[in-house]
């Protein structure tokens, strides 16, 4: 077991330093640093100096692959390649256009991001699976159909439009709970509500048709027959049977977003105004400040790969027929 | 009236788009398996009433497509007019009032009075401080209280009536064609098809073209007299913005993938077939790719991108131009990012065939590898890849809305869902609500990705087979 988890950590490596480089190309090449300068400092009227000054600042003086000014081993590490590389896999990932360090807001940031990912995963994943069962028990009838078509009617609709809808009905008609906003402690969960049952109702049309369809796979099985024939109900089929075989694909498919629930969600957060990872990296956006957008590319890429190495691993916790070799 | 055709980038790549459908389709025709999954489609009352609706909007789309230099009208009678710089399309030509009736701002739908409250000057010098008169909306009307409700109901039957003249009109043509194709009398086919004794539920079709052949009557009629959804901030019609938005989202929706297409099978096929280092290779690309986190990989690319536009600004001719060119890297970019989950499933399935008995003896005869790719793999995949095609679309649609909101998706001169929800939502907390703005955008979203989510179902359960048996 604990030789094959090295061997997918060493796996990883490749992976990232394939996402290094291409965000390295995305950011760097196609754009120079002169480029960036100007955009930042900019565009009309800036001397070479002023450009000189705030790519020094930056570390973003240096040859971008190779330092011909430099004899062995040198001319490959003091490129901005090789430095900003390395400060990456260590994860210091330097200051941000703004001049704050990046490594501390993100560490900050992450709470406010969680508090509202791991509830809407939790109760989305409670209501998904409570209603895929309640259509898996009256499957072929009206409310099986019925069901269907409310759940493909909720995917068609823009997630955008829940979150706009229920800020208008609940906040500005009702008055409810506060439009947008954060604060810290239990006066969190005032603002944290809405954004978590807006998040949980969006999600439930692709949620609970997919669980569904686990469910009727299952439900065709040999098992299940056996289980009928011996005479059990068809709730404790359901139950004791169905459901926890249809575990497998579910847990699965939850633990590989886990590690992604850091990143925040970016909709959610901007429109709530809440100062989690997600409006981080939005507002990077806007502001064009590439360190900060580059460092979440990366921490997104290992967190991603984290998913994928616990997905394999859970897979042997929950399914003794797959063995890890 | 037109003037020089100008053909934008992606306005070829969609007519090369449609061109390959079209062959595709005769391509079909001609081959049982493919042919008969597409009977089953036609043969679904989903599947016929959503094909309708998925048409009218192709058609407004590629009339939306095909672009020109209109001819400015000359001031002076003998002298020939000149093309003017901007770029419109045929369907901006068709729809030229629309276009062109601008109010001050903001005005409520069907309204006659404008949103806000200005200071009108009175023909006798004094002043009053009121809702001004529309310029164009309900401008005909002698007594805007008392006349505009019989107005627009008398506007909303004609339009009615006439929707249901065309509906009978094409609907009469339409049995008449069926009719001499099955042979049979006229009454007869009539009667089979009203009563739904057909295989292909043409009352259905017929049904559904009545509704959107009368909802677009009564529109064409109401827009003449009024702005049907309103105006936005800057007085423009807001029914026009979202008729030219549908532009923008077929095109994100079908580009997207008709860029990714030919990696995602190449690729996919030659991971399956050739196994060893050639997989691992492509394997470990698409991991790469997937394990950025598709948002952040296109903000990147975008900025990047913004980044060029505006250091080299000379590069473009037009905004048209430049937004077009913008869009079409936008469906590069979000290529890029989906194109993975087609190769994996690619690889699967060609790592499966290429044991398979017809395959090998193939191999055995000596055949070349690109012969028994191009003869026996990709013609036994080409169903997961339509599966996944029209799977994608609805995705692609709504993602377009959350990017431009980012600022990320396409320019924000050019129209789009997201454009207009973007802009609509700071105007939810002005008193009292502009909601003209985010419905129509989101009512003309929601039809466009209902009928394609409810298309693609039915066309995945006609072309999988495992499916069709379980149930």
């Amino acid at each position: 077991m604990i030789a094959y988890i090295l061997r997918r950590i060493l796996y990883a490596i490749p992976i990232l330093i394939g996402v290094n480089v291409l965000t390295f190309v995305l950011f760097f090449v196609v754009n120079s640093p002169d480029d960036m300068a100007r955009m930042h400092l900019g565009m009309k009227r800036v001397t070479p100096e002023a450009i000189q000054g705030w790519k020094a600042e930056r570390g973003y003086d240096k040859p971008l692959l190779l330092n011909d000014s430099r004899e062995g081993l040198e001319a490959l590490t003091d490129t901005i390649f090789f430095q900003k590389s390395v400060k990456l896999f260590q994860f210091d990932f330097g200051i941000s256009d703004s001049d704050r360090d990046i490594g501390y807001d993100i560490s900050q940031r992450m709470w406010p991001s969680l508090a509202i990912a791991v509830p809407v995963l939790l109760v989305g994943l409670l209501v998904n699976i409570t209603y895929a069962l309640l259509i898996a028990f009256f499957r072929a009838t009206y409310i099986d159909i019925w069901s269907v078509v409310l759940c493909v009617v909720m995917m068609s609709i823009s997630g955008l439009f829940y979150i706009i809808g229920g800020q208008y009905l609940v906040s500005k008609l009702l008055h409810l709970v506060p439009i947008s906003g954060y604060d810290t402690g239990v006066s969190a969960i005032k603002f944290l509500v809405l954004p978590v049952i807006i998040g949980v109702i969006g999600g439930i049309g692709s949620g609970t048709r997919w669980y569904r369809t686990l469910f009727l796979e299952e439900i065709n099985r040999d098992y299940v027959r056996t289980a009928r024939a011996k005479g059990l109900s068809e709730a404790v089929v359901l139950f004791r049977h169905v459901l926890k075989n249809a575990m497998i694909p579910i847990l699965t498919g939850v633990v590989v977003v886990l590690p992604l629930l850091f990143m925040g969600s970016l909709i959610t957060e901007s429109f709530f105004g809440i100062p989690g990872l997600g409006s981080y990296t939005i507002d990077a956006i806007n502001r064009q400040d590439f360190a900060i957008v580059r460092a979440m590319v990366f921490l997104g890429s290992v967190l991603y790969i984290l998913g994928l190495l616990l997905t394999d691993i859970s897979y042997t916790l929950v399914d003794p027929r797959v063995r890890l070799s | 009236m037109t003037g020089g055709l100008v053909i934008l980038w992606t306005d070829g790549l969609i007519f090369l788009l449609l061109l390959f459908t079209v062959v595709f389709g005769v391509y079909a025709s001609r081959r049982e398996h493919l042919r008969g999954p597409w009977r089953l489609v036609v043969r679904s009352r989903v599947g016929v009433s959503t094909l309708v609706v998925l048409a009218f909007y192709v058609i407004v789309g590629l009339l939306d497509s095909i672009h020109f230099h209109p001819l400015a009208p000359s001031q002076e009678a003998g002298v020939e007019s000149v093309r003017s710089g901007e770029v419109i399309s045929l369907f901006d030509h068709l729809v030229t009032p629309l276009r062109e009736r601008h109010e001050k701002t903001y005005s409520a739908p069907l309204a006659t009075h404008l949103y806000a409250k200005e200071t009108i000057e009175l023909a006798d010098g004094s002043v009053l401080r009121d809702y001004p008169r529309l310029q164009f909306g309900g401008a005909h009307l002698e007594d805007p209280h008392g006349d505009w409700a019989g107005d627009v109901l008398k506007l909303g039957l004609i339009g009615l009536s006439k929707g249901l003249l065309v509906t009978l009109v094409v609907g009469n043509i339409l049995l008449a064609l069926l009719a001499g194709r099955w042979r049979m009398g006229f009454g007869d086919a009539a009667r089979a098809v009203l009563w739904g004794r057909t295989i292909v539920p043409w009352r259905v079709a017929l049904v559904t073209l009545g509704v959107l052949l009368i909802l677009v009557m009564v529109s064409i009629e109401l827009s003449t007299g009024y702005h049907l959804l309103g105006t936005d901030k800057v007085g423009e019609d807001v029914f026009y913005q979202a008729l030219k938005s549908i532009r923008t989202g077929l095109l994100i929706g079908t580009l997207t993938t008709l860029v990714m297409l030919p990696a995602a099978i190449l690729l996919g096929i030659m991971a399956g077939y050739f196994r060893g280092w050639v997989d691992d290779l492509i394997q470990y690309t698409y991991t790469t790719l997937n394990s950025i986190p598709g948002v952040l990989l296109i903000a990147a690319a975008i900025l990047m991108l913004q980044i060029y536009m505006s250091n080299h600004a000379d590069d473009f001719n037009s905004l048209v131009e430049r937004a077009d060119l913008r869009l079409l890297f936008l469906c590069i970019i979000l290529g890029v990012t989906s194109w993975t989950g087609l190769c994996r499933l690619l690889r699967g399935e060609a790592m499966k065939l290429r044991e398979v008995d017809y395959v090998q003896a193939a191999e055995a005869f000596g055949v070349g590898h690109f012969q028994i790719i191009l003869r026996h793999i990709l013609p036994n995949v080409l169903h997961i890849v339509l599966i996944t095609v029209v799977l994608d679309f609805s995705g692609l649609v709504l993602a377009e809305a959350v990017l431009s909101y980012v600022n990320i998706g396409v320019d924000p001169t050019m129209n789009s869902w997201g454009n207009m929800i973007n802009s609509a939502r700071l105007e939810m907390a002005r008193e009292p609500v502009v909601w003209w703005s985010l419905l129509a955008s989101m009512l003309f979203m929601f039809t466009l990705v209902l009928s394609a989510n409810l298309f693609s179902d039915v066309v995945r359960d006609a072309f999988d087979p495992r499916l069709r048996n379980s149930r």
